[in-house]
């Protein structure tokens, strides 16, 4: 009732239900779109690919306005600190590790979207969201730049992918090897 | 009824014979025209262009309705930028260029809307299949050439351009646009 924040132990201390929902349904959409993006690129010209490609696009751009949104959230609505037993018990590298890990997270959230965008641009192929809102070009049209940027795109998404895997493996080693309950605090429904 | 059938055939070889010499003169500058289209698929503007066709032209804005336009494409001779759009687009679903390598346009009338401008009315041919279209023209004189420009909205799917597969009109719209900019010598006094 009267407890300070770092009083609190981390199993009480809770995201806010924003942040929550914002963390997984972002957290499918990566993933989803991750796998799609590399499924469709292999298919041969088709409408099943134009279509993949479009709704690969619709999502990209839906991502990072959620992603805006999600940061402009964190902003003004801090994470709960991290409980003083768990802060204790990591070594300095893990800490470090923890913050490059998010603040690198946040920074391919805007990379990977921002870079497919430019890369459908340079391709001559301007982004109209669902079909309806015709979005404006980072770059002009130019076959050389596409070339340049699309590797980009691929790398950026596996390095994203490659740190939601650090990600996800540390969370778990947090629930099942330190039991420290730190991954109940993003768990939806629980109190 | 024979004579009268006569005289006109006479009459219709006359003027032929007197317009013809200045009719061959007329001509397709393909290096200062262009002929695209743009599509739509899933809402995205794609445009691409032909890069062969030709005209035989013989117009007197005094003379309408002696004038004529025939137009030919090469539609093995499209391009959309990309090599593999470039290989798609002669095969059967789109323009199966193999079986009909041109498109043509015939026209029949020409009505002067003023200032320039025309509607052309005519016969358009892709891919095995005749529509009735009516091309609006507008047409300006800079020295020695003519220049007809004009956007022609066609529907795809009455020509069976994008068959099977891609006949959807929820993937790649019906409606496409033809844009011209045809560049002739010879019709126009400079």
């Amino acid at each position: 009732m009267f407890l300070s924040s770092s009083d609190r132990t981390a199993g009480h201390t809770r995201y806010t239900t924003v942040s929550i929902a914002l963390h997984w349904l972002l957290a499918l959409v990566i993933v989803g779109m991750f796998v799609v993006g590399v499924y469709m690129t292999d298919l041969a010209f088709s409408p099943q690919r134009l279509k993949l490609y479009n709704w690969h696009k619709w999502a990209g751009v839906t991502f990072l306005a959620l992603t805006v949104l999600r940061l402009l959230w964190r902003v003004t609505h801090r994470p709960p600190v991290l409980p003083a037993a768990v802060t204790h018990a990591m070594p300095r590298w893990q800490m470090r590790a923890y913050h490059a890990t998010h603040h690198l997270l946040y920074v391919l959230f805007f990379a990977v979207p921002l870079l497919g965008w430019a890369y459908s641009s340079a391709a001559g192929f301007p982004i109209v969201w669902f079909g309806q809102i015709a979005l404006p070009d980072l770059v002009g049209a130019d076959k050389a730049l596409a070339e340049l940027i699309k590797p980009l795109h691929e790398l950026s998404a596996l390095a994203l992918m490659g740190l939601v895997g650090l990600h996800v493996a540390a969370a778990l080693k947090h629930h099942w090897v330190d039991r420290d309950g730190l991954l109940l605090r993003m768990v939806p429904g629980r109190r | 009824m024979n004579t009268h059938l006569f005289l006109s055939a006479m009459t219709t070889a006359l003027l032929a014979a007197v317009t013809l010499p200045a009719a061959a003169q007329q001509k397709l500058l393909p290096a200062q025209s262009e002929l695209s289209f743009v599509a739509k698929q899933m809402g995205v503007p794609v445009s691409g262009r032909f890069k062969k066709f030709d005209a035989q032209v013989s117009f007197d804005a005094a003379r309408l309705a002696t004038s004529k336009v025939t137009f030919t494409v090469d539609m093995g001779s499209a391009t959309m930028g990309s090599a593999e759009a470039d290989s798609e687009l002669p095969k059967a679903p789109w323009f199966n260029a193999p079986k009909f390598p041109l498109a043509t346009f015939t026209s029949s009338a020409f009505k002067p809307l003023g200032a320039g401008k025309y509607e052309l009315a005519g016969k358009l041919s892709i891919k095995g299949q005749s529509r009735d279209v009516l091309v609006p023209l507008a047409m300006t004189q800079t020295g020695a050439i003519t220049v007809a420009t004009g956007v022609l909205p066609i529907k795809r799917l009455a020509f069976s351009i994008g068959d099977g597969d891609w006949a959807d009109t929820a993937m790649v719209a019906d409606e496409v646009q033809v844009k011209f900019k045809f560049s002739l010598s010879g019709v126009g006094k400079p």
